[in-house]
């Protein structure tokens, strides 16, 4: 035979956008592997600590499998780089810290209001201001539901482990397309750079589901971009689909059109609240221990569910009546659950410990007349299993 | 170059009334003065522009007062005489 | 026959170009004399001309007057926020790279609070259309100073005069790696449409200033008087020099008559586009 017979590049040579099987992960990676995993389309961000490594990792990872990863100027322009891609329909994603989530807050507002869904992976360090950039910090939860201006709703995930870092990235973009909204992934130094085991499930077994599309082909009837089904969701379009939609941060019409009027402005911003509140059932993840006899429950996330975990694991081997609520989605807020387990009358008193001053026990301060202890860092170090103990034993 | 043999072409001036807001820009810039304000007011309560009398076949189809119209309230066909044909 | 005239239906209140605006939607809010509108409609002719689908056209915004245009036009169009249209658009482009984005978009917006992302945008050479609406202020909140503004000009936040240096915006352009740079007035329509053009069909970065009056916050504050008249002051002392190269010495001096106002396609260059 006279062909020259180039033999095929061997299999393990091809990127693999799910990597099956048990990992030894860092939870920034992880953060960036369950982003592959949920097909991923677009990255843009900007370096910043401790968020970096998920930039490092997908800039590796994904345009050797078709995606595109840009390195902005700022995290303004990377939050609206993502924007724009989901609006041309990226699954797009940026990470940051406390200092770029700030920055990011602008163009959080206009996604939120064109309900263009988006995730931003926020690994939080100690605040405000640079603050300590290398050491932990929770006290960006606030600034996840408020941080731009006005009322809008969105889901938060907190994760605890790099195992959750992967799973709940997954679920964040399911959520953001479900509901056409931003979804955070609240990671915190002390998991975005844990390495523990991560077991990434075979493609089958990964949950995925999609963006509600237009009902109807391009070139009939205007489409509504912003006319929501009974979920309170609108079917979106994207460009390029030749829907000619329309797209803006003011106040607007169904069709998309800007609508300068007190009714339409109220009408809107109750739906863009009501359509995560409403939905909020489906939404809200929490796990706990021993909530059912408990007299003091500790309500936790993020890195400081691990000490409580294992304060409260320690309590009850001493025969404590203790119990352990740790949230998954810190937003929405599991307020019907702890009023459930307020209504059951044997709850005395919780503990709410957090690396921040306070900011997630004023939530449960807000639900509650029993007393909310508190254990709060400001940052840098987070609460240790004893001294989240000793309050229980208090 | 014969220019007996040049044509200019002919146009007719169409104004959507409601849209004009009486900048000006047409009738300063139309090369054969075909325009002018209307005693009328839209809508808006804006002058729009006519033809001038006496301007009826002076229009020469260049455009200009449609494309720099910042209003789309202005624009332009080509009139076609009965001999231009070819069949 | 082209696509534009197989449209016109005489007698009827529509204009042939309709159908590549959201007409249902005017008369805009625009001013009278505002010069928005006539870059609105240059967009629209270059759509027509560029002989792609409607569908393969994207327009992106920011905020302003300027940022009304992306209302305007009949193509999937984002109205962003205020100097961000291109990050935005940006996405838009490299996530699909076979649609032909142009970002229209004011002076304040794309070069203030825009600036950082105008010359990174420039730099990467990302395949975007931009039309730079310079009307030497901010019009939408009432005829502020910015960094276009001439030196001498009044604006309510310089009510002596604006004593920074203006920006000189096609050779910021170039300086930042566009590979097409041009400035027109909304005068010179067929010539910035044919630039419009010209950057629908060029892979890259191509930065278009057009310069157009805005008679009710910077006409009035300094005696240049209404649109039309400011029109004039293009009409007379504009200078047309195709290719110029001198562009550091291409800035705009409005107030001062004896200045004349270099327009033209200046920059027309290849280079490898970004992810396109």
């Amino acid at each position: 035979m006279g062909t020259n017979a180039v033999a095929a590049k061997p299999q393990a040579d091809q990127e693999s956008r799910i990597r099956t099987g048990n990992h030894f992960m860092l939870g920034d990676h992880a953060c960036a592997e369950g982003a592959l995993a949920a097909d991923l389309d677009f990255f843009a961000g900007y370096p910043i600590t401790p968020s970096t490594e998920i930039a490092e990792h997908l800039a590796r990872r994904l345009p050797a499998l078709g995606g595109r990863f840009v390195q902005m100027e700022d995290e303004l322009g990377s939050m609206a780089a993502i924007i724009g891609a989901s609006a041309a329909g990226a699954r797009s994603l940026t990470a940051t810290s406390g200092p770029g989530f700030s920055l990011m807050m602008e163009n959080i507002g206009l996604a939120a209001m064109m309900e263009i869904p988006c995730v931003v992976a926020d690994v939080q360090r100690a605040s405000p201001s640079t603050g300590l950039p290398t050491m932990v910090g929770q006290s960006d939860i606030l600034q996840a539901r408020w941080g731009s201006h006005g009322d809008y709703g969105i889901i938060a995930y907190c994760p605890a482990s790099p195992q959750e870092c992967f799973d709940l990235t997954v679920r964040a973009f399911n959520a953001a397309d479900q509901y056409r909204v931003p979804v955070f992934i609240m990671m915190d130094e002390v998991i975005g750079h844990m390495t523990e085991r991560v077991i990434i499930p075979a493609a089958n077994d990964l949950p995925m589901s999609h963006r509600k599309g237009p009902r109807t082909a391009p070139g009939g009837e205007p489409f509504f971009s912003f006319a929501p089904d009974e979920d309170l969701v609108p079917p979106i379009a994207h460009a390029g689909e030749g829907y000619k939609v329309h797209m803006t941060g003011l106040t607007h019409d169904e069709r998309g059109y800007p609508a300068l009027d007190p009714e339409t402005h109220d009408k809107l911003i109750n739906r863009l609240v009501d359509k995560i509140r409403l939905n909020a059932s489906d939404i809200v993840m929490y796990d706990e221990i021993g909530v059912d006899d408990a007299d003091t429950i500790v309500i936790s996330f993020g890195c400081t569910a691990r000490s409580a975990r294992h304060a409260v694991n320690q309590a009850r081997d001493e025969r404590m009546k203790c119990g352990l609520l740790r949230l998954i989605t810190v937003w929405p807020f599991p307020e019907t659950r702890i009023r459930e387990l307020i209504k059951r009358g044997n709850v005395k008193r919780f503990i709410v410990p957090e690396v921040n001053l306070g900011q997630l026990r004023r939530e449960v301060e807000r639900l509650t007349d029993l007393p909310v202890l508190r254990l709060n860092h400001a940052g840098g170090t987070m609460p240790v299993p004893d001294a989240i103990l000793e309050l229980i034993r208090s | 170059m014969d220019l007996s043999l040049a044509q200019v072409p002919q146009g007719r001036v169409h104004v959507i009334a409601e849209r004009c807001k009486q900048c000006n820009f047409c009738i300063d810039y139309c090369p054969t003065d075909v325009l002018m304000y209307s005693d009328d007011i839209n809508a808006k309560g804006y002058h729009y522009p006519i033809v001038a009398a006496g301007k009826e076949t002076a229009c020469i189809h260049c455009r200009f007062c449609d494309l720099i119209c910042p209003e789309l309230a202005i624009y332009t066909t080509e009139v076609t005489t009965e001999t231009s044909g070819g069949d | 026959m082209s696509v534009i005239e197989e449209t016109i239906q005489p007698g009827v209140n529509i204009h042939p170009i309709d159908k590549l605006l959201r007409a249902d939607r005017l008369p805009h809010i625009l001013c009278p004399g505002c010069g928005i509108g006539t870059v609105i409609h240059g967009y629209a002719h270059a759509i027509a001309a560029s002989g792609l689908d409607e569908d393969q056209h994207v327009c992106v915004s920011g905020i302003g007057c300027s940022g009304r245009a992306a209302g305007y036009v009949n193509v999937d169009s984002y109205h962003s926020t205020h100097g961000r249209a291109l990050p935005f658009a940006l996405g838009i482009a490299v996530h699909k790279p076979e649609l032909n984005v142009t970002v229209i978009s004011g002076d304040g917006d794309l070069t203030a609070i825009g600036g950082n992302h105008l010359i990174h945008a420039a730099r990467r050479n990302v395949n975007l259309n931009v039309i730079c609406i310079n009307n030497f202020n901010y019009g939408m909140t009432g005829g502020q100073v910015g960094p276009t503004t001439p030196i001498g000009a009044k604006g309510t936040t310089a009510p002596q005069g604006a004593v920074e240096q203006p920006f000189n915006l096609p050779y910021l352009a170039k300086a930042t790696g566009a590979i097409f740079v041009a400035r027109w007035t909304i005068l010179h329509v067929r010539e910035f449409q044919d630039a419009v053009l010209r950057s629908m069909q060029k892979k890259g970065f191509c930065f278009i200033e057009v310069l157009a009056p805005c008679p009710t916050s910077f006409g009035r504050a300094n005696k240049i008087g209404d649109g039309a008249h400011e029109v004039e002051i293009y009409r007379e002392r504009c200078r047309v020099e195709n290719g110029a190269t001198n562009l550091e010495e291409l800035d705009i001096d409005l107030i001062d008559e004896s200045k004349s106002i270099t327009v033209g396609n200046f920059v027309d260059v290849e280079r490898e586009p970004f992810l396109a």
